[in-house]
């Protein structure tokens, strides 16, 4: 089907996802209010966040068999990219609820609220991956931002987690100030907020370097804090571990996920005339990320702690597919977005559900001997960890291995070799929590049944294995999978050859 | 036999190669499905199994012109042009052979040994055999480097949980060291995919990648680093007295036996053919030389006052190692067939060593020097055994070490006599270190009270070291069944390495002179910190060049 725009109804099946989110949030949010908040009863809002986003999927999975779009320069993008990272932040908001479900039942948290709150966050991400004009990108942003900062100060009960919201909403809105003053430069340097006119622009020459050089780096600033990379990470630890867990997973994963894609969107699509003035900061900002990410983490004792500076070096190795700037590296993105959502989000299930659903056990010692009293889900987690750590035999190491062949493509041949050796630092820190599942002695009391415990409800054992399976599945056959990020970014860069109607 | 299996080509060469990498996935979902007390039983006749299937290939295998025999190859990730491609050849299925020998007879040598976790013991040895078989057997690189590095994951276990004291941080050492050269390796991997100019990483796509020295040399370092570390090669080998000692028997006897074969197997089926120009430049294979002799006569040295019988024979596993490399780095026939023989032999003698060792624990407790003494008295059959591997592990005629060291030293001294003589002491050190310990433990006074009740083997144990010993004896004396099937594999080899040599030798004279320069722009743009080098990094290098066309020298 091709959608024209000539009646205002394809404007609502071009939005189709979002609008299935948008209308489905507010029941959420409503139902939340109306009923009887009892505890014990909170998790059928969770299913029903869960039954929209399956909406929402089928919406998507709509518009991704064979929706096409008229021209290519509306403010929102109906691409492949667009689609396949609507894949990843679905299935993130999906994971994340499935495993607040006991969560924010223990906590009492207030579950309309907290399940509105995801889906509105995911609704920000999705316009993000969409947008083709910087506005709709701020747009998006804020919306998932400001859905953002009131979860992770979500549980009032908690002081950690007040100041990691008021910490995060701080420095957030701070970095929203950068976002903005660089697309005001940019706006003033090429006449247009739209990536392509501005990519046409840049692309002539026409843009004056006084207004765009530091417009770029504005915009790259901006985002950097949203991505979390080093130097622009302060908050990172902080807020990822005064978090809920839930949330943390959420923030972790497709947070950080939506703020790639917008920034591959602007940098790789419309900056990519100015090349040359962007790549190096880029490439700084990557190689430092992936050091001090990687070397942070390792004097981490808590857990939760030791993932949230994981996931700023993962930041940096996605970095990495943004200074490659080509296709390969396009779809190594949006592949390891998918698989990083996937991993992230199954390794922090598992440190809730020794964290019995609640912000206990979050040190590393809480995990002395768990493979042999609980050895699935020790599997599992030895799982999620290796795939974390890109190990053969898993997915992590076919994205990871992905980025490598973008950065090779490219000819980074230094970047690639901090890429490796950095990771060989994470598989210390990574390991290190397998060697306290399996090759500690548990002490007598975790024996009997005392912290070692594990409470793990259905629920989360079925996102345990299908995440399990997804990364099984993406690191012995990978295929289809790849082929299908690769298709998905096709014509992503080539607009050139079209006219640039509008604006 | 011949003509038997030969009557049926059809079948066995189809599916031999793949029933020896996957029978072992098969046993590991069987042991983990069965009670604990079963599990050893289990894991041991799977283990046979392959085993028995793999000997059907000393036959079946025709050494031909020495290319790969039995190849199949069935496409595997398209979009990289990935294949899960495997192929034998006179090189890797000695190696196979091996590894198929060696598991069930390691499996059957830890009935005792592993008394708890037994399930997750013989399912992470099952696993460990199908990656080092894999590591064999693939001739395609992707493939090759997973399995590489998934031998891993079991070992870093195996270590990990069933070892000693320290076992933790003998594993992650292990580990982390074996990690680093082998993601080094993956760049360079990457980098002759894109020279290759083929959207493929067979075997054959890498060995027509185009390569000035300069690259040859870089990615020859890369390479050489991946598998020195595993082999290990003298100043990268302090993971392995660490592993070693704190593995539980079975583990140092695969670790021995076959990881350390996996480094020198790469030497010898990739580095040599990849980068013949580099592997012939002069100051390579002096490097090589000078550390393979280094290590024969350090390791011997630091061996001879080892009070830790255990990590004495670990440091011998440096010495032979030792032995291989100046073999590989003669760059001739006896020298690479020695290099080949003296693999097999350690793997036999050393895994065997480690096995007697395991069983002397088992039944006092430790494993020091001092706390024997005379147990030939009380228990010869097993004085028997240890004396025998003793002799083949040190060399002497008439065993499989004498074999491989003879000729790997006839081998180096053909091209480098000096190198040859010198390593031909480590020969007397290994007496020096090796019959000491053999006196002081069988010999000397019965003078320690708990030693009269040493236990002589027992039947378990005769099937343990019965196959080795025999081997040991079989190809001291009967070497040339092993020595002509391995022949045109090695020929093809050095053929190779000369064609390779000559057309780089032109064109090595004038990147010779660039090679000081390239080498001072190895790290990034600038050192001097984030804030400098923001600024630096477009002044000092040009963007990177983002098409896909192979331009030497990178972004750096």
């Amino acid at each position: 089907m091709l959608l024209d725009y000539s009646s205002s109804f394809h404007y609502v099946l071009a939005l189709l996802p979002e609008v299935v989110i948008s209308v489905g949030g507010m029941l959420v949010l409503i139902m939340g209010v109306v009923r009887k908040r009892e505890r014990g009863h909170t998790a059928e809002l969770g299913w029903i966040s869960l039954a929209v986003l399956a909406v929402a999927a089928v919406a998507n999975g709509w518009l991704y068999s064979g929706v096409s779009e008229a021209g290519a320069t509306a403010m929102f993008a109906l691409d492949g990219f667009r689609l396949f990272a609507n894949w990843v932040f679905l299935i993130g908001a999906a994971f994340s609820i499935v495993i607040s479900l006991a969560y924010v039942d223990r906590q009492r948290l207030q579950a309309g609220e907290y399940y509105s709150l995801i889906l509105f966050a995911t609704i920000g991400m999705m316009v993000m991956a969409a947008a083709r004009d910087l506005m709709v990108i701020f747009l998006g942003l804020e919306l998932m931002s400001i859905a953002v900062y009131a979860l992770v100060g979500f549980n009032r009960r908690d002081r950690r987690s007040a100041e990691a919201g008021l910490k995060y909403f701080l420095l957030g809105a701070f970095a929203s100030g950068f976002l903005l003053f660089g697309i005001a430069l940019v706006y003033g340097a090429t006449g247009s907020a739209n990536i392509h006119a501005i990519a046409v622009a840049v692309q002539d020459g026409a843009a004056p370097a006084a207004l765009m050089v530091p417009g770029v780096a504005l915009l790259a600033i901006g985002l950097a804090f949203k991505v979390a990379v080093v130097p622009f990470h302060m908050w990172t630890p902080d807020v990822y571990e005064g978090a809920p867990t839930p949330v943390t997973a959420f923030m972790a994963a497709a947070v950080k996920a939506a703020a790639f894609a917008a920034f591959l969107r602007v940098f790789v699509v419309g900056l990519d005339g100015v090349y040359n003035q962007w790549w190096s900061i880029l490439w700084w900002l990557a190689a430092i990320t992936m050091v001090a990410g990687n070397v942070i983490a390792l004097v981490q004792s808590s857990v939760k702690r030791m993932l949230a500076y994981s996931s700023i070096a993962h930041g940096g190795y996605l970095l990495v597919a943004l200074v490659s700037a080509n296709d390969t590296a396009a779809a190594a993105l949006l592949f390891y977005l998918l698989i990083y959502t996937v991993m992230n989000i199954g390794a922090f299930a598992i440190v809730i559900s020794v964290g019995n659903q609640s912000e206990e056990n979050m040190s590393i010692e809480s995990y002395t001997g768990f493979g042999w009293r609980k050895p699935v889900m020790g599997v599992f987690m030895t799982i999620f960890l290796l795939s974390l750590a890109g190990f053969p035999g898993t997915a992590g190491f076919i994205a990871k291995y992905n980025l490598l062949l973008g950065a090779a493509e490219s000819r980074l041949w230094v970047l690639s070799v901090i890429l490796v050796l950095t990771t060989v630092v994470s598989y210390w820190y990574y390991l290190r929590v397998a060697w306290y599942m399996w090759m500690k002695e548990a002490p007598e009391e975790a024996a009997a049944g005392g912290p070692g415990h594990a409470l793990t409800p259905f629920a989360t054992h079925v996102v345990l294995f299908v995440s399990v399976g997804l990364i099984l599945l993406g690191g012995i056959f990978p295929g289809a999978l790849l082929e299908m990020a690769a298709d998905s970014v096709a014509g992503l860069r080539d607009f050139m050859a079209g006219p640039v109607a509008g604006n | 036999m011949t003509s038997f299996v030969a009557s049926i080509p059809g079948l066995y060469e189809d599916w031999i190669l793949h029933a020896l990498v996957w029978l072992p996935v098969a046993g590991l979902v069987h042991v983990l499905t069965t009670s604990p007390e079963r599990s050893k039983v289990i894991a041991f006749r799977w283990s046979g199994l392959v085993f028995l299937l793999s000997l059907g290939l000393w036959w079946a295998f025709d050494p031909g012109n020495g290319g790969f025999a039995f190849e199949s190859s069935v496409p595997w990730i398209e979009a990289w042009g990935v294949n899960y491609s495997l192929g034998i050849d006179g090189i890797s299925v000695f190696m196979v052979i091996l590894t198929t020998l060696t598991t069930p007879i390691a499996i059957l040598g830890s009935f005792n040994y592993i008394r708890k976790r037994r399930k997750a013991f013989y399912a992470l040895m099952l696993l460990l055999q199908m990656g080092v078989t894999g590591v064999f057997l693939a001739t395609d690189i992707f493939l090759f480097y997973v399995f590489f590095e998934l031998t891993l994951v079991p070992m870093y276990f195996i270590v990990g949980i069933w070892g000693g004291e320290r076992r933790i941080y003998a594993a992650v050492k292990f580990f982390l060291y074996t990690a680093v050269g082998s993601l080094l390796m993956l760049v360079a991997i990457l980098y002759m995919y894109f020279s290759s100019g083929v959207d493929s990483f067979s075997y054959e796509a890498f060995l027509n990648a185009e390569l000035t020295m300069r690259e040859q040399l870089w990615l020859f370092a890369a390479f050489a680093l991946a598998f020195g570390i595993k082999v290990p090669i003298f100043p990268l080998h302090t993971w392995l007295p660490d592993a070693h000692v704190e593995a539980p028997t079975p583990g140092s006897v695969i670790l021995a036996s076959l990881l350390l074969k996996m480094g020198t197997y790469g030497f010898l089926r990739f580095l040599l053919p990849f980068f013949p120009g580099a592997s012939q430049h002069p100051t390579v294979v002096t490097v090589m030389l000078v550390l393979g002799v280094a290590g024969i006569i350090y390791a011997a040295w630091v061996a001879a006052v080892q009070p830790d019988a255990k990590k004495l024979v670990a440091y011998t596993s440096v010495a032979h190692m030792g032995f291989v490399m100046i073999g590989v780095f003669a760059l001739t026939v006896n020298g690479l067939q020695g290099g080949l023989v003296v693999m097999i032999s350690h793997g036999v003698s050393t895994g065997a060593l480690f096995l007697l060792l395991g069983m002397m624990y088992e039944r006092r407790h430790t494993r020091l020097i001092d706390d024997f003494g005379g147990i030939g008295r009380v228990a010869p059959l097993f004085a028997t055994a240890f004396v025998i591997t003793a002799l083949a592990s040190i060399g002497l005629p008439g065993t499989s070490g004498f074999i491989g060291e003879f000729l790997a030293l006839i081998g180096t001294f053909e091209t480098h006599a000096v190198v040859a003589i010198i390593a031909a002491t480590g020969v007397i050190f290994a007496a020096y270190y090796m019959l000491p310990m053999v006196q002081r433990v069988l010999f000397n006074e019965l003078d320690k009270e708990e030693n009269r009740t040493f236990a002589d083997l027992s039947r378990r144990e005769m099937w343990v070291l019965g196959p080795l010993v025999a081997l040991m004896i079989w190809i001291g004396v009967q070497p040339a069944p092993i020595l002509e099937r391995m022949e045109p594999s090695v020929q093809v080899v050095l053929e190779r390495v000369e064609e390779g040599a000559m057309a780089a030798a032109a064109e090595g004279a004038v990147e010779d002179g660039q090679l000081a320069d390239a080498s001072g722009r190895a790290g990034p743009p600038s050192t001097s910190g984030p804030v400098d080098g923001l600024n630096a990094a477009p002044a000092t290098a040009p963007a990177p060049a983002r098409t896909t066309v192979p331009t030497p020298g990178g972004e750096d």
